[in-house]
């Protein structure tokens, strides 16, 4: 393990290997089939302080570093997708606006109730005319009196149907858009004029709860607005900034228990008189998914090292994603491969997992506007 | 009620260990460390009995300076304060006996509970000697203990062939983890974070009076012998029949 990852890290991140282990693994068929998370698990991730990792420990939380949170989320996402998918968004873009451009009011107020749990957050950006390009928004955000009216619609919002409070990107200046008129917002789910609408059903990620929110003459008080009015574009990016490199980790996660799935495989599944794994073709299965994820893991640690210590990783952290996601989406077809058509069966896993990780390569940018963004700045200037 | 649980040092029973060439101990580099298990069933026992009878849960190690980290994890389970014996050298189980005796006269506890034995050299033999050089009566392998409610006695079930036995000891006693005594329980990250600002408080073996002396020392280990493979019989007649005539065993 990297050493820059703290001692109370590592313990912690024992911890969860057990926990994973013996608690969350048993229960990941019945998470698939049913798509719902079992109460007594979510009730012990409370307790383990899973949901507060990266709340600052003046607001109830942990106040984790990104390398040390990266890690934890690393090793929670070697079980079902959709236990990793409600800790990372929770800590992650359900809360980061609040964390960083919040009003002292907001954080002592909501903070607290996110990092224990008994809050559930989601992050309300994406739009069905508004995906990579992010600033063609439509939600409309119009001053009145005291507060805003909100009207307009968001989709593919992870955790909407049980979210209590929702940061929700809205156009406040149609002109302007990204440069100044964009607004983010905290918005209560009891607030009247707002509902959730479908629930999407999706290829994979069962259990992570993906939704319709819309918005009819909903109205927000000013008290909810988080950071300067026209700023919400700046809040949107830099909480997705961090949340590309929880998604880079969640995919080393879920590559290395492919791998190790198919390690075990290779040995026990005999062809031909003898192991799969004493075929050259299969090595090179393992031998190049080994080779990205000793890749990835260090590209994951040296951007998320250097995000603590203050610099600017951008760029960084969209080579990351990328290639984080990309490999583990090639690692997830080869040991699907490596198990033949038992890799097909929904018995293994492995056909689980190939269908989650595919949405790694679309989520907190796609891998293309990830490529769009380290060529922006190669070319710059 | 104060209760003094003992933590040592080993190498993770999941971890494929590699003996030194000198073959007198394992080879360190690169191996992980945890708490012994069955301390960690200990401190869990003591810190359930803690949340019933309210009190004082104190953990103590031997070693080097390392053993402070499985300090620190008994601490991160929610055990109030630790003590930490500083010292590098080889000892065997007589010495840690020692060393514990002199600790429990300082801090007076009303139960100690030991892991059963240590997974590393699987001696298990600390609680029976601390028990007689305190002069102290012992429950060893519980999978249960009740405290009466008058706080005097301990009730310690342990499991035996074909049942149960069931010891009451008076307090102060010691008392022996077994391994379905309980699951220890996770350590939370909130608790970790608690566990840094916990004291820990550190000792030497010359500052309680000890004189270390190994009675016992490692001559030499080896790896198990390799099993070898069995045969495939043809019919359940050759089976029963190899039972008899070869194995014996029917």
């Amino acid at each position: 393990m990297d050493e820059r990852i703290t001692q109370e890290a590592r313990h912690f991140i024992d911890t969860i290997k057990r926990f994973v282990k013996d608690e969350c693994m048993p229960a990941e068929d019945a998470i698939e089939q049913t798509g719902r998370l079992p109460d007594g698990l979510i009730g012990k991730m409370k307790d383990l302080g899973l949901f507060g990792l990266r709340v600052p420990a003046a607001y109830g939380g942990s106040g984790m570093n990104l390398l040390d949170y990266c890690y934890v989320i690393k090793e929670l996402s070697k079980t079902h997708d959709a236990l990793r998918a409600v800790i990372s968004v929770n800590n992650g873009i359900g809360s980061m606006a609040i964390v960083h451009d919040g009003t002292e009011e907001q954080k002592k107020h909501y903070l607290p109730l996110l990092a224990s749990g008994d809050y559930i957050a989601a992050f309300a950006l994406t739009e069905p005319g508004a995906g990579s390009d992010a600033s063609s928004i439509a939600t409309t955000a119009v001053k009145e009196n005291n507060g805003w009216i909100l009207n307009g619609m968001k989709h593919f919002i992870t955790n909407a149907p049980i979210a209590d409070i929702f940061t929700v990107i809205a156009l406040t200046d149609k002109e302007k858009r990204a440069k100044g008129g964009i607004t983010a917002f905290l918005v209560e789910k009891s607030l009247k004029g707002m509902r959730i609408g479908n629930i999407h059903n999706t290829m994979g990620g069962k259990g992570w709860l993906q939704a319709e929110v819309i918005f009819e003459d909903c109205f927000v008080p000013d008290k909810n607005l988080i950071g300067a009015i026209g700023n919400g574009f700046k809040i949107a990016m830099k909480t997705l900034n961090e949340g590309r490199l929880s998604a880079a980790a969640s995919a080393i996660g879920i590559g290395e228990r492919l791998l190790s799935m198919g390690i075990e495989y290779a040995k026990l599944r005999k062809q031909f008189g003898k192991p799969i794994a004493e075929f050259e073709a299969i090595q090179w299965m393992l031998a190049d998914s080994a080779t990205e994820l000793y890749a990835a893991d260090r590209m994951l640690a040296d951007t998320a090292y250097r995000f603590d210590q203050g610099e600017d990783i951008r760029t960084q952290s969209s080579m990351t994603k990328l290639f984080a996601t990309e490999s583990a989406f090639k690692i997830a077809d080869r040991m699907l491969q490596l198990h033949g058509g038992m890799g097909f069966m929904k018995e293994t896993k492995v056909e689980r997992m190939f269908r989650d990780i595919r949405a790694y390569r679309i989520f907190e940018g796609t891998s293309e506007i990830q490529r769009f963004m380290i060529a922006r700045e190669l070319l710059r200037g | 009620m104060k209760i003094l649980v003992t933590v040592k040092r080993v190498s993770d029973p999941e971890a494929k260990l590699k003996i030194k060439p000198d073959g007198l101990w394992i080879q360190t580099e690169g191996v992980k460390f945890v708490v012994n298990p069955f301390d960690e069933i200990a401190v869990e026992e003591a810190l359930r009995i803690k949340e019933k009878q309210t009190g004082e849960v104190v953990v103590v190690s031997v070693g080097d300076k390392v053993v402070t980290e499985q300090i620190r994890a008994a601490l991160a389970m929610g055990a109030d304060r630790g003590i930490f014996v500083n010292y590098a050298g080889s000892y065997d189980s007589y010495d840690i006996a020692n060393i514990l005796a002199k600790i429990v006269e300082q801090e007076k506890p009303d139960i100690i509970i030991l892991g059963k034995q240590a997974v590393d050299d699987d001696m298990g033999q600390a609680g029976f000697m601390l028990a007689e050089l305190l002069g102290y009566p012992q429950a060893a392998f519980a999978s249960k203990v009740e405290i009466t409610d008058d706080k005097k006695k301990a009730k310690v079930t342990r499991e035996i062939d074909g049942g149960l036995e069931v010891k009451e000891v008076e307090l102060p006693c010691i008392i022996t983890a077994d391994l379905r005594l309980n699951t220890p329980r996770y350590a939370s990250l909130p608790n970790i974070m608690k566990a840094k600002q916990k004291p820990v408080k550190e000792l030497t073996v010359e500052s309680l009076g000890v004189a270390v002396k190994p009675r016992v020392t490692v001559k030499k280990l080896s790896e198990p012998p390799k099993r070898k493979g069995g045969v495939k019989v043809e019919s359940v007649q050759d089976l029963v029949s190899k039972l008899k005539t070869e194995a014996k065993v029917i």
